[in-house]
């Protein structure tokens, strides 16, 4: 019977993946269905049990297409569509999990209960392989998707601020926000039907103004912080990791372990209605949810047995560690790199504003080479502009065009250097809207692109559009007085009129031609492969 | 002709321009106006003065700015104007056979040409009335324009080109037909956009979400006309700095179609959603190309890059005999304070900024023309221009 389970498992898995049964699968579906009329009664609670397990596969299966994502294709897949408590940060960048959290619904049987039959039923499999050898084996790709034992079980979970279209999503985070007694802040705005699984929010709504003063929930340093990060004042990647991370550090310092709790579990517990606070300001990045992740881990193993001052310094210099070790000096060793790529007569094309970026080339200024720089910019933001005051500040002879331009000036330009938000596990490039543009055009023009980016903004989700994960900034800012009419002032009046402020895209693999991060200088193909290694490293 | 009974002993006016090339002012000077200090004591006609003066408002209008910017708005008014300048001139000013006529109207034309060269309608009216002309003067003298325009090869072997033919005979019904015909070209020009309105339904089907760039009139009436029997969806790239897409989406909204606006940089972003690309431009090159708004290259691409039909509205009248090539004449800059504002300061004075205002799409890109006599592809365009233009007018 254990037999049997296994094979109904493996054609069910393939029959819901659409593929194609082959003779033997055939041949043994029958020899099932002989055998499960024979032993009916026996079988009766562990196939009802199968049953179950189908139906969630094919609930879980039917929620991402349901809202309109497209499933993330990674190994295992499994969206559950209630989350569980996890906080969000850790949604926001899904993480391999190695233990399988038990999903919500599954009200007929306990945790443990669940744990061991999957346990019994992977054993099966396992003892059942050893004999088949390469007879009547499922299609291979079944075969990857088996019991989660086999590869690292990635269970993922869809994180809250893409399922703004699902009311179930939205009710449990309003739950939990008031658990954890933070106001909910809500959309503005007319919504672009092509993002409605997106947030919307409004610059001139901070969630601040709801909270009580003084916040007793909130340290006050991340009241500052979200302040800052939702009203644009600490923006770009690098930037709002530090002050994220420096934010902690104070955290950490004014923190005192309460009587009869730990330090590393009580510790966690804290910070996680702050992570969701600064969530809600403005979502998370994906060198946030790094950062996070580490500090998580870090402070999880502390040891019970050591004390508080030593480890709150313990901390700190963690935290200290970290931002010399992957942003200072990951800057020095990426500005490396990089000076070798810049030769003189160079005239290098840059887009909006990137710390890493700008730090290259005031480097390479530094160092006596000779080259021009192109400055493109783009509305709303017009981030170019800080970079334009940085490097004519440094000396550096610049020249201004927005993006409309970049046909125009691009037959100028010898190289083309890009910053990045993130960088995806199947190579793209997630960053400033407009980025994926400048790289398309340079292509044409046969200009090189060169992408700069940490390793520790490396993420392992995959994504292939714009649309799926975003985020929408406030539709307000494409408003424009020109000659004193403002055409779009009554926007919110027309039915038919919607604003569309988008802040990242991707970029494809192809448009790339390097990407220098301060491992080295790699094509954009081997995101997954650092990725592998870096966490076999931890 | 009735000016001839006014000035009797008025001489004929060619004989005119060799006095006045040692007596007028170095300054260019109208043969028009010139040819006034040669009259007898009768005044100059009043006629003439008014012809001179509407010529010298219409240059000023001009000078000032091209479509958009100046009083005159939009590349059909600019046509029509400068159509109906050319009707006056014909009709008014003194000619007595085809060639003098033409000789006006060429001397006017690189007049008209070189106070706006970016407006390139002007030089496409006087190229279009130049071969009226030529088609009313054959057809006066009994031979088929056909065969005088085919340069075969044995013809240009044998003859050297159409050298002979000077345009000298006089025929006195020729004023009358050249009016006539220019104004059927003005009928024509009133109708482009009717023409092309109609052609919407052909092209736009249902549930489609279409993508378009800045502000054109023709592709405004286009998506409107579409927009009374279907419903779909638009998004305009605002086109900085000048933002009309702002305009082109109030107007496109008002008029019920769901419309969202976005910024240039999310052009390439949205592009895999879109299932066509509809586009007006300033010019239609020779070689099928486009000289267009800024940023309609970058939308070309992100088009072809997506295998995104790019549908480019563009009547006739903006068909120009130009190639891309000439680097110095094809942009137009306009002040870089739209781009960097005065209230930036101190990086002002260290910073070069380029607001250049048309962009180059190659015809590789561009995928179907819609014009007012039907839809084409890029590769047809050099043939159309054969139809509308005479070589021997392409430079003016």
């Amino acid at each position: 019977t254990r037999d049997g389970l296994c094979n109904t498992d493996d054609i069910e898995r393939s029959k819901t993946e659409g593929k194609e049964l082959t003779k033997e699968e055939k041949q043994r579906l029958r020899k099932e269905k002989k055998q499960q009329k024979k032993n009916k009664e026996k079988n009766d609670e562990k196939t009802s049990h199968e049953g179950e397990k189908k139906k969630n596969k094919k609930k879980k299966e039917e929620q991402p297409a349901g809202s309109a994502s497209q499933p993330p294709a990674q190994p295992s897949p499994k969206a559950v569509p209630a989350p569980a408590p996890p906080p969000p940060a850790a949604a926001a960048v899904p993480v391999p999990a190695s233990e399988a959290p038990a999903p919500a619904d599954k009200p007929a049987k306990s945790k443990a209960d669940l744990k061991a039959e999957r346990r019994a039923r992977q054993e099966a499999e396992r003892a059942s392989k050893g004999k088949k050898g390469d007879v009547g084996q499922p299609a291979p790709t079944g075969k990857l998707k088996a019991p989660p034992s086999e590869l690292q079980p990635v269970v993922k979970r869809l994180p809250e601020h893409v399922q703004v279209d699902n009311p179930e999503v939205v009710k449990k985070l309003a739950k939990k926000l008031e658990r954890q007694q933070i106001p909910l802040r809500s959309d503005y705005g007319y919504k672009v039907s092509l993002f409605s699984h997106l947030h919307q929010y409004s610059r001139k709504a901070p969630l601040t103004q709801q909270l009580g003063i003084p916040s007793t929930v909130i340290h006050p340093a991340i009241v500052r912080l979200g302040l800052q990060y939702s009203q644009g004042i600490v923006a770009g990647s690098n930037a709002r990791s530090v002050a994220l991370l420096h934010a902690f550090q104070q955290v950490i310092r004014d923190y005192t372990t309460p009587p009869n709790e730990e330090l590393s579990r009580d510790l966690v517990n804290k910070l996680k209605p702050y992570i969701s606070f600064l969530n809600q300001c403005r979502p998370l990045s994906a060198s946030m949810g790094n950062a996070i992740k580490y500090i998580k881990k870090e402070i999880s193993n502390i040891p019970s047995q050591c004390k508080e001052e030593e480890a709150k310094i313990k901390l700190l210099n963690c935290i200290e560690r970290y931002i010399n070790e992957k942003i200072v000096l990951a800057a020095k060793a990426i500005a490396k790199y990089s000076i070798e790529k810049i030769s003189d007569g160079d005239v290098i094309l840059v887009y909006g504003c990137s710390s890493l970026v700008n730090h290259i080339l005031c480097e390479a200024f530094e160092k006596k080479r000779k080259f021009r720089v192109i400055v493109v910019d783009s509305r709303p933001r017009l981030e170019g502009r800080e970079a334009l005051r940085r490097l004519v500040q440094k000396g550096i002879s610049c020249t201004y065009v927005l993006i409309s331009a970049v046909s125009y000036i691009l037959p100028e330009v010898s190289k083309v250097f890009l910053g990045a938000h993130a960088l995806l596990a199947n190579g793209y490039v997630m960053s400033r809207v407009g980025t994926s543009q400048i790289a398309l055009v340079a292509k044409a023009f046969n200009v090189p692109v060169l992408v700069c980016c940490e390793t520790y903004k490396f993420c392992e989700r995959v994504q292939t559009d714009s649309f799926v994960s975003n985020e929408l900034d406030d539709p307000d800012d494409l408003i424009v007085t020109r000659k004193g009419k403002t055409q779009l002032e009554h926007w919110q009046k027309v039915p038919s009129l919607g604003l569309l402020n988008l802040v990242y895209d991707v970029t494809p693999p192809d448009f790339v031609d390097l990407v220098i991060t301060d491992l080295g200088m790699i094509p954009c193909t081997s995101v997954p492969v650092v990725l592998r290694v870096k966490n076999v490293d931890q | 002709m009735r000016r001839r009974h006014n000035h009797p002993d008025v001489v004929p006016n060619h004989f005119h321009r060799q006095h006045t090339h040692t007596q007028t002012p170095s300054c260019p000077v109208s043969p028009l106006i010139s040819s006034r200090f040669y009259t007898t004591t009768m005044p100059a006609p009043d006629k003439e003065i008014d012809l001179t003066e509407r010529i010298e408002a219409f240059l000023s209008d001009l000078k000032r700015g091209g479509s958009g910017t100046g009083p005159l708005r939009g590349s059909a008014e600019m046509a029509r104007e400068t159509t109906a300048l050319l009707r006056r001139i014909a009709a008014q000013a003194r000619w007595s056979n085809a060639g003098d006529l033409m000789e006006i109207i060429r001397t006017e034309g690189r007049r008209m040409t070189a106070a706006q060269p970016s407006e390139t309608t002007v030089g496409n009216m006087i190229r279009r009335v130049l071969k009226i002309i030529r088609e009313e003067y054959a057809r006066s003298r009994g031979s088929s324009e056909e065969t005088d325009q085919q340069e075969s090869l044995h013809k240009l072997l044998t003859s050297g080109g159409l050298s002979e033919e000077n345009f000298r005979q006089h025929f006195a019904a020729l004023k009358a037909n050249v009016i006539e015909a220019i104004n059927e070209l003005l009928t024509e020009l009133e109708g482009t956009t009717d023409n092309i309105k109609m052609q919407a339904l052909e092209h736009i089907h249902s549930n489609e979400v279409i993508m378009t760039i800045g502000r054109s009139r023709t592709v405004e009436a286009f998506l409107k006309d579409a927009a009374r029997k279907r419903k779909f969806h638009v998004i305009v790239a605002e086109c900085a700095p000048f933002c009309q897409g702002h305009k082109m989406a109030t107007s496109l909204s008002e008029a019920g179609i769901e419309t969202t606006v976005i910024t240039d940089a999310a052009i390439f972003a949205v592009m895999s959603r879109v299932n066509k690309v509809i586009i007006g431009t300033q010019t239609v090159l020779a070689n099928g190309g486009l000289r267009a708004v800024n940023g309609t290259h970058t939308l070309a691409l992100a088009a072809k890059h997506h295998s995104t039909p790019l549908i480019v509205c563009a009547p006739m009248f903006k068909l120009s005999p130009q190639f891309p090539n000439e680097e110095d004449t094809f942009h137009k800059f306009v002040s870089p304070h739209e781009v960097l504002p005065f209230t930036e300061g101190e990086i002002l004075s260290k910073v070069n900024v380029h607001c250049p205002v048309f962009d180059y799409v190659p015809p590789e890109l561009i995928t179907l023309f819609i014009s007012n006599i039907g839809g084409h592809a890029p590769s047809y365009i050099y043939r159309l221009m054969s139809e509308l233009y005479h070589p021997e007018d392409h430079e003016l």
